[in-house]
């Protein structure tokens, strides 16, 4: 069973690489870019059976930094 | 002063910091990250810089979550002192002993000089041999040392004296030019500047020693 973990800076915490590749995408002519925001997509193989409360509990102590970083699971 | 250095995989400025604690008159030991326990007596924990575990994941969080962490942040909740330099900054703001969040650069450049700092809070033991608003030298070198913190935080840490050092021209885009900061306790800080690289005539200024000098004189035993 897999699941995917989505880890992105939260709002009103700058992303200067999301910046960076808004400036690039500019530079290519694409004019219509307002804003980048770049994250990663964790994908974790589990055991049958895992329920989404335990992938919660990884997010929350270690896959992101709830700090600075929100998250969200998808599971099948 | 007894203090412990921790090595993790990646780490490469543990033995600049054994130096520049030895210099200063400190007993030290290194401690590997695998260990569960700090060797007995510790007063300090040193946590250096360099790259703990690839950076893999976020910088610092792997190495936050290894055994040995365990035992520093009991260390730090015994009322033991705890010097995170640059990684071991990051490190100290992931395993939570630090507020806040180190994050990539601004200038999304590796930034690696000499900065000019100022000194903010002196009511700490690391930062007691200098004088507060007095301007030092010290070297950074990193590549996210970018300091985030909400407008709450950074209003608390000013209010409770907790901003130990402050760039003079910031580098990396930290809030309110935030270069390193202390705990609650006053017993843990974070920098990311590297005062160990700052210790002998030979690496261009000696202003880091105070640090090191201020731990072991405060830490002596009576």
């Amino acid at each position: 069973m897999k699941a995917k973990v989505h880890v992105m800076l939260k709002d009103g915490v700058l992303d200067p690489q999301g910046e960076a590749v808004r400036h690039a995408l500019a530079n290519l002519g694409f004019d219509g870019v307002e804003g980048v925001r770049q994250g990663k997509i964790i994908e974790l193989d589990l055991a049958p059976g895992t329920d989404e409360a335990t992938v919660a509990e990884m997010c929350e102590k270690l896959l992101a930094n709830t700090v600075i970083e929100s998250y969200r699971i998808e599971m099948p | 002063m007894r203090a412990a250095v921790i090595v993790f995989p990646g780490s490469n400025c543990d033995r600049d910091l054994a130096v520049a604690l030895r210099q200063a008159g400190a007993d030290v030991t290194m401690v590997w990250h695998k260990e569960t326990a700090l060797p007995e007596g510790i007063d300090l924990v040193g946590i250096p810089g360099g790259f703990s575990f690839g950076d893999y994941l976020r910088c610092g969080a792997i190495a936050a979550r290894s055994p040995i962490c365990r035992a520093v942040v009991d260390h730090a909740g015994r009322g033991g002192y705890v010097l995170g330099i640059c990684n071991g900054f990051q490190v100290l703001t992931e395993t939570g002993l630090l507020p806040g969040a180190l994050i990539r650069n601004a200038t999304l450049k590796f930034v690696c000089k000499t900065v000019g700092l100022t000194v903010g809070s002196t009511d700490s033991v690391f930062t007691q041999g200098y004088e507060a608003g007095q301007g030092v030298f010290i070297p950074v070198a990193h590549h996210d040392g970018n300091y985030v913190a909400d407008d709450a935080l950074v209003e608390r840490l000013r209010g409770e004296g907790r901003i130990a050092f402050t760039y003079y021209n910031n580098p990396n885009g930290s809030v309110a030019d935030i270069a390193g900061v202390l705990s609650d306790s006053g017993r843990v800080l974070g920098m990311m500047p590297h005062p160990e690289r700052a210790v002998d005539e030979t690496h261009g200024g000696t202003d880091g020693q105070a640090v090191f000098r201020g731990l072991v004189e405060a830490l002596a035993p009576a």
